[in-house]
């Protein structure tokens, strides 16, 4: 089944399907931490590390393309470093899709994430701690099973959102066919093509589609969790 | 033996916490007092999970806090299991794996009843499988019972444990609750707001009031006592150990208790069931001579050792010995001047059959031999 797809715009499904995992499996342990800092943490600078968090929401994406490549450019200070040290490029590179992807998503994660923390009742962690529980204890058996169905939400949103990062990506990562053009690149690259309106409409009509079933899968994941955890 | 000694105050003029006291080794202590009182301040502090500007506390020997020394071991490390107002189970986890949560935890060495035993014990062997939302409320008191017990803790420490529930399922898990007291052999501290719990569970009391204790003793000795706050309560009265007497007459049930005994019209078991009974001070009567010719069932023979006043009011409360155990009767002080009452005097004490209260009886269920399941009845 190709669904009249040609092979260029099968990669580019495919490449965006790559890129949004990949970003949110880079982004899902760090945005946990982050938000249980900013929803459990009593420490100076907790307002500035939330709006920190949230920059890539109000910043334009091309803004944050434009600072990853001025970090990890070839000569950025922590590009160089990766560069000169362990070899590892990423601008230019689905590495860098991914990054640059995940960065624009991370504030989606989080605020789930938080979300699903804050409904966390703290006097069943008090209980498990009278019952022997120590902190790392607790967190695995009774916080982090009952903030689960935050972190489905999250990580299904920024999946999705993630398929669909446009500026952050192409300025970063630029438009290379088979390496950086995702979705929405190919259906630009598309519409800048003489006689590519129809290409175009086929890549946003797959486009459109798994967003929607990324939102259903997230909801029906979600409720199936809930029974789980006896909250339903 | 449990010390505790606390110095806590809630913001800048807020409410002050000044208390200490000691809990016998096994057996219940309750904190009693009303609301806003700092019982449950105390419980969270001797717990860890409040802790206190100022304060001691030891649990079997080994110190858990010691502010001037710098000590303050987390709630982890204390052994303290908690029996929470709502219960606070897992919603996540089955109530097998709940039960197990603390046990698992539990040092290798530290003994207490097994996991079959404790289910036996609180009857929710059929609840192993489900999940707690599905609970009822006294279900899930019984669960959180057996789940702190199972963390084989040093101290049992119980946060009002009934007073989230209706009469029918507080009546439902006190016995339970009775039953878990006589087989743990370890302390419990017991925060509580409703007398008859006392009655039916405690053996220690500790009586607080704005921050403070008032006093603290057995519970038998505090309610004999006309000069606490108990005193002013309507069900004022002495606590009597009772044992279900051998014979029973005509539906009536006999209650023995050291110096006398009393004809009731309860049947709270078989003979030799043991029970605390609440005499209320406003239902003795007194006679200077043996009354005839009267419906009253329990005509006791006492010697009047004291009277007390009883608050502001025109009335007095009679301290009647009986053998070694004491009455409270309360009686105006009219009364007083009519029969010339003094100290020294034998009186004839009247109780009806038909004054105790049941629902008190009934907690307090005690059989002789620890374990006899057979001597309880069905809750």
């Amino acid at each position: 089944m190709n669904l009249g797809l040609s092979a260029e715009e099968w990669q580019a499904v495919r490449l965006s399907l790559e890129v949004a995992s990949r970003s949110v499996a880079v982004s899902l342990l760090p945005a946990i931490g982050i938000a249980w800092l900013l929803s459990r943490g009593r420490f100076p600078g907790r307002m500035l590390l939330d709006a920190l968090v949230h920059l890539p929401l109000v910043v334009p994406p091309v803004v944050v393309g434009w600072g990853l490549l001025m970090l990890f450019g070839i000569r950025g200070p922590i590009g160089g470093p990766l560069h000169d040290w362990f070899g590892i490029r990423l601008v230019f590179t689905t590495e860098g899709a991914a990054l640059a992807t995940a960065v624009m998503s991370f504030p989606l994660i989080v605020r789930a994430v938080r979300l699903g923390l804050d409904t966390v009742d703290t006097g069943l962690e008090a209980a498990a701690r009278t019952l022997g529980a120590g902190p790392i204890d607790r967190f695995v058996t009774i916080t982090l099973p009952l903030m689960s169905p935050g972190i489905l939400a999250g990580a299904v949103t920024a999946f999705a959102a993630g398929l669909g990062e446009f500026g952050a990506v192409i300025t970063f990562a630029s438009n290379i066919p088979g390496e950086t053009q995702t979705l929405p690149l190919a259906i630009y690259a598309a519409t800048q093509t003489a006689g590519g309106e129809a290409v175009a409409a086929r890549l946003a009509g797959i486009s459109f589609t798994l967003a929607i079933a990324g939102l259903l899968l997230a909801e029906v994941v979600a409720r199936r969790m809930y029974r789980l955890l006896g909250r339903a | 033996m449990p010390q505790v000694a606390l110095r806590h105050r809630f913001g800048h003029d807020g409410f002050a916490l000044d208390v200490a006291f000691d809990a016998p080794e096994s057996g219940v202590t309750a904190l009693f007092g009303p609301s806003g009182c700092g019982k449950s301040t105390i419980l969270a502090a001797v717990a860890g999970l409040l802790r206190p500007q100022e304060g001691r506390v030891a649990i079997g020997g080994e110190v858990v806090l010691d502010t001037a020394r710098g000590i303050a071991l987390p709630p982890e490390r204390r052994r303290c299991a908690v029996v929470f107002q709502d219960a606070r189970l897992f919603p996540h986890l089955s109530v097998e794996t709940n039960l197990r949560y603390g046990l698992r935890r539990a040092p290798r060495d530290a003994d207490g009843p097994s996991f079959n035993e404790v289910v036996a014990l609180l009857g929710i062997d059929h609840l192993l499988a489900r999940r707690p939302g599905g609970l009822s409320g006294g279900e899930r008191q019984r669960v959180a019972l057996g789940r702190a017990l199972l963390a084989r803790p040093r101290l049992l420490l119980m946060d009002e444990p009934l007073a989230a529930l209706d009469a029918a399922r507080r009546a439902e898990v006190l016995p339970f609750l009775a039953r878990l007291r006589d087989v743990a052999r370890l302390p419990i501290l017991y925060v509580t707001h409703a007398l008859d719990e006392v009655d039916a569970l405690a053996d220690h009391l500790v009586l607080l009031e704005h921050g403070r204790v008032l006093a603290n003793g057995p519970v038998t000795t505090l309610a004999a006592r006309t000069d606490l706050p108990l005193a002013a309560r309507r069900d004022a009265g002495v606590l009597l150990d009772c044992t279900v007497g051998a014979a029973p007459l005509d539906g009536l049930t006999r209650l023995d208790f050291p110096g006398g005994a009393l004809v009731t019209t309860l049947h709270p078991g078989a003979p030799g069931t043991r029970l605390r009974v609440r005499v209320r001070a406003r239902d003795i009567a007194v006679a200077i001579e043996e009354p005839r010719g009267i419906s009253t069932q329990n005509i006791l023979r006492t010697t009047l050792t004291d009277i007390q006043p009883a608050g502001e009011g025109q009335e007095v409360f009679l301290r009647l010995a009986i053998g070694p155990s004491t009455l409270l009767a309360r009686i105006t002080r009219d009364s007083v001047r009519r029969l010339a009452l003094r100290p020294g005097m034998p009186l004839w004490a009247l109780v009806k059959a038909v004054t105790f209260d049941h629902r008190m009886a009934v907690g307090a269920e005690r059989p002789i031999e620890p374990g006899g399941d057979d001597a309880l009845p069905a809750a």
